[in-house]
């Protein structure tokens, strides 16, 4: 039998990310956290416009201008945020430091990402006992903290290869070190996925198709399991971000000359008592609205892509 | 006579309850040794599909009948036995020489929510298998492949863009008939394809599979519980119990003179609409986990008409006079 | 005087853009010792219907107007304390799934003996040889071993049974079985449906049953509903809609089964399918889909008229009956 055009049957109408952004837009705190965070975002990528002094600049660093309170307390209208130990301008070596923090986190998540991810496609559908190995490797993995392994690494790197080699390449390496020693927790997220799209008929109907496990793998199975991927991508990012912190605080991290905000934390903490509470205090706070505001996205993702919430 | 499409002989699949290596160690009698625990789905299972022809596989939950699906589709690998399509072997190919037979052999699925790719949009998942076996073609030769597909399975060619969440279950299971045509095979494996769904819409799922077998000359292997439909749909019915076909014979007389005790059971208890039929038949129990391979008629510890030989041999199917074959120690002793 | 009467009933779903009607005007009675089916196929609102009747319709639900009294108490003004009384000892729900109702962490023993001693003041001795007498009752081979089992150890078509003998222990008026066989073997389902039609007729109990299968329900029930889109479609005894329907639908769904049709012959299908709750057309919900829809079908909703036993929601019975009233006073 041949179907008229009167008999075609059409599809009901409706989007599938249409839910999801309006459950967003009805969310007040979610909205006002996208848009600190974007703020954030934006601040630290035209960092060099926006910011009033070139940190570059040679001229940029004057022990004349040494400690001097913010503006609303000393009125010295130079600087708005005040002065850190080595007359620096506070405001602008915040606004290149989130923009070293913001980029040390992003791509050492993107590591993390790339690595769990292919590991726990990998073990999720070819299972048996390639999936025993990389899960025991996982465990092994997360067996030894994270910063512990950081600490060890970079402490022996500084010792072999010395601080000024360390200095050029910090960026490189706090990015590596953070980048590797996570993987597992994507690997698992994904992993578990993985496990439970591998029993939907559509995977089934693509082998029978004959199509190969690779593109199986990445082209029907990964783009089911992104949103899992989406949340943990977002706390993992604030989650670096304070590794990196952490690892500066602890001398381990970025050095003065090129600050990241955990770096301005550390070099900050000495003079808290003194009287110049500002040179920590100002850098912490952004760091902690910074981490509040992934965090707050990440629970929201979490929320609304919960696949009992979320029935597709 | 003709070579038989598809031809299964022997057919046994054991799955491994205890994948992971370290449980399969066990103390026996103060020694330590290694033992597979495994579920036996399939037992032993003959069959024959011939061109153009629809055989329905019917049985309880358990009996092995997907299991029997996925096997033939080279989802699972058989433990023992040995599928031929045309007289080719094709049990033990691996994925690369399977690529031929993909193309003559495709699967329907139970699940219309599940069988669609939720993140592929309608015209991605007819493209990928129509130009990944068909290289050669292009673009816009493949677009015409798939708004011809769509428009033959009543769906309109402009929702090509859609995804399948915007569609309803029985749409869904149309697309799945497209997808699973659009390699143009000459044999389609139905597990379970309306069960999830309405009567009326189960109606129209059929009547589309039935007009595409009309066009295309197609065999369908249609697996299902549903007796109606069996009645309806199939050339030949085989009945399954514990991964045995216990018979097997042409719908008509299997439905008007059932000879193996469970398939009478079976037919009596569907719910019919007219108020005067019989009681349904009572069987003792409930079927059982197949942990052992089973000694014996699979049947025997439900059957009313057991005896000692049904515990100790397994009965072979026997040619009735009617074109029935039938796995029964009882109809070949005239007891029944 | 009637047990159950549920009239002019209409609940609604509330969602963030506008409220979804998912009954509308639904009116039935139950007698005691009735059985009757509501059949429909999914979405035509059927087990919520189940769930109103007893006020277990949760959010985002509600009943919006309507009655339904049970006796001549008034369940939907009925406090929670008052209503959670009616639940377990008038009236008694089973489900499709069976674990739904059974805690899997207790053996199923222990969730009778539980039932009894809530509501009656007795001896653990006392209530599980009550409880091992209905298991018995049930058709449950030893039932002392099976006491003391988890759920998980028995099969759907026992733990359904345990259902049963759960419901049997507070002698309830009235049993709404939502789907009670859909998850079950043919063999089983027949077995289940003997079950609950025996025990209905030896206590007095009366039954709802809601199903979407027309054979399972001629097998058990007295009188049916058939609903379609929220509305009660027909109504009668069911030899009278299984062997003269009256509204196209149910027409359609009986001719759509395998059996109305020669084998090998192309099946009576209906066209498209159930609308979904948000997308209800105007006038008669089913004329989208039928075969003798008028101008007048896609306009107004019809009443619901008797029809000789039977009673249809249709213009087309409508005009029938008005024709025939016409000719006969001709005559006379």
């Amino acid at each position: 039998m041949k179907y008229t055009k009167k008999d075609f049957i059409h599809p009901i109408p409706g989007s599938r990310w249409h839910h999801v952004w309006s459950g967003f837009v009805g969310d007040k705190l979610a909205i006002l956290a996208l848009i600190i965070f974007l703020f954030y975002c934006l601040v630290a990528l035209l960092a060099p416009l926006v910011a009033p002094f070139d940190i570059a600049d040679p001229a940029f660093m004057d022990l004349m201008n040494a400690e001097i309170a913010p503006s609303w307390i000393s009125g010295d209208e130079r600087f708005l945020l005040g002065t850190d130990a080595q007359g620096r301008d506070l405001l602008s070596v915040i606004l290149y430091g989130t923009r070293l923090s913001l980029t040390i986190g992003i791509c050492a998540v993107l590591i993390q990402a790339t690595l769990g991810i292919c590991i726990g496609l990998i073990a999720g559908y070819l299972g048996g006992r390639i999936d025993n190995f990389l899960m025991r490797c996982a465990d092994i993995q997360l067996s030894f903290s994270n910063m512990m392994v950081a600490i060890v690494f970079l402490a022996i790197f500084q010792s072999l290869f010395g601080i000024a080699l360390y200095q050029q390449l910090a960026m490189i390496i706090l990015i590596l070190v953070i980048g590797l020693t996570e993987w597992p927790l994507f690997a698992r997220t994904i992993r578990a996925s993985v496990l439970a799209e591998k029993q939907k008929e559509y995977v089934d109907a693509a082998r029978v198709m004959g199509i190969s496990s690779k593109r199986i793998m990445f082209r029907h199975i990964l783009p089911n399991t992104l949103s899992p991927i989406l949340v943990i991508f977002t706390v993992q990012i604030a989650n670096a971000i304070v590794a990196e912190a952490a690892l500066s605080f602890l001398g381990l991290g970025m050095p003065a000359t090129e600050p990241s905000l955990g770096s301005l934390i550390s070099a900050g903490f000495a003079y808290m008592f003194a009287g110049s509470w500002w040179i920590c205090v100002i850098p912490s706070i952004t760091l902690i609205i910074l981490i509040l505001v992934m965090n707050l996205l990440g629970d929201w993702l979490r929320d609304h892509l919960n696949p009992r919430t979320y029935k597709d | 006579m003709a070579t038989p499409l598809i031809q299964i002989s022997g057919l046994e699949k054991a799955f491994t309850t205890n994948e992971s290596w370290l449980s399969q160690w066990r103390f026996h009698r103060g020694k330590l040794r290694r033992h597979k625990d495994s579920i036996h789905a399939l037992n032993g299972v003959n069959l024959t599909i011939n061109q153009g022809e629809t055989v329905c596989v019917v049985g309880e939950t358990g009996c092995g009948k997907s299991t029997l699906a996925r096997v033939i589709m080279g989802l699972t690998t058989p433990s023992a036995g040995e599928i031929h399509y045309l007289d080719q072997r094709i049990d033990h190919l691996n994925n690369r020489q399977r690529m031929f037979f993909r193309r003559r052999m495709q699967m329907v699925f139970q699940n219309p929510y599940a069988s669609l790719n939720p993140r592929m949009t309608v015209y991605q998942t007819l493209s990928e298998p129509i130009s990944f076996h068909n290289p050669q073609l292009s673009q816009s030769q493949v677009d015409e492949q798939i708004d011809e597909l769509l428009e033959s399975v009543g769906i309109s060619a402009s929702s090509s863009d859609r995804y399948p969440h915007e569609f309803s279950g029985g749409q869904r299971q149309r697309i799945s008939l497209a997808r699973a045509l659009s390699v143009e095979p000459d044999f389609i494996v139905a597990d379970e394809p309306l069960s999830a769904l309405d009567v009326s819409v189960q109606a129209q799922v059929l009547n589309l599979m039935m007009d595409k077998q009309e066009e295309r000359n197609l065999s369908y292997l249609f697996i299902t519980h549903d007796l109606a439909v069996v009645e309806h749909f199939a050339t030949r019915v085989a009945v399954m119990y514990l991964g045995r076909i216990c018979e097997l014979a042409p719908t008509k007389t299997l439905f008007s003179a059932p000879k193996h005790p469970y398939t009478r059971a079976l037919l009596s208890a569907i719910p019919r609409l007219d108020s005067n039929t019989a009681q349904p038949i009572r069987l003792i129990g409930e079927v059982p986990t197949p942990v052992e391979k089973p000694i014996g008629c699979v049947f025997q510890a439900r059957c009313p008409y057991a005896n000692q030989r049904c515990y100790e041999h397994s009965p072979a199917m026997t040619l009735q006079r009617d074109g029935s074959s039938v796995a029964c120690h009882a109809i070949e002793e005239g007891r029944l | 005087m009637n047990l159950l009467s549920v009239s002019n009933l209409y609940v609604n779903f509330h969602t963030k853009e506008r409220e979804l009607a998912a009954l509308i005007d639904v009116s039935f009675t139950l007698n005691r010792g009735e059985r009757i089916a509501i059949v429909g196929e999914s979405g035509a609102g059927k087990s919520v219907l189940g769930f109103s009747i007893v006020n277990l319709i949760g959010k985002p639900g509600y009943i919006e107007s309507g009655s339904i009294k049970l006796e001549n108490k008034e369940l939907t003004k009925m406090s929670l304390r008052q209503l959670q009384e009616v639940r377990g000892k008038r009236i008694a729900m089973i489900f499709q799934d069976p674990m739904m109702t059974l805690n899997p962490v207790l053996t199923i023993g222990d969730q009778l003996v539980e039932t009894i001693r809530s509501h009656t003041k007795i001896s653990y001795k006392d209530a599980r040889n009550i409880a091992i007498e209905k298991l018995h009752h049930v058709q449950i081979a030893s039932p002392e071993k099976r006491f003391n089992q988890y759920p998980h150890e028995l099969s759907g078509g026992m733990r359904q049974r345990v259902i049963i003998a759960s419901v049997l222990l507070l002698n309830p008026d009235i049993i709404i079985a939502d789907e009670p066989t859909t998850a079950l073997d043919v063999t089983i389902q027949a077995e289940i449906l003997q079950l609950l039609l025996t025990i209905c007729r030896d206590n007095g109990v009366a039954l709802v049953l809601i199903s979407h299968d027309l054979g399972v329900v001629s097998k058990v029930a007295e009188r049916t509903l058939v609903m379609y889109a929220g509305h009660v479609v027909e109504e009668g005894p069911t030899l009278e809609i299984i062997n003269d329907p009256q509204h196209p639908y149910t027409q359609g769904l009986l001719n759509a089964l395998p059996q109305m049709t020669l084998p090998g012959q192309r099946l009576n299908q209906i066209q498209g399918s159930m609308p979904s709750l948000a997308e209800r057309p105007s006038g008669c919900a089913f004329h989208p889909r039928c075969p003798y829809a008028t101008q007048k079908c896609r306009q107004e909703q019809p009443n619901f008229i008797y029809s000789g036993v039977s009673s249809v929601a249709c213009f087309l019975v409508e005009d029938m009956l008005n024709e025939f009233a016409e000719q006969d006073q001709e005559t006379h």
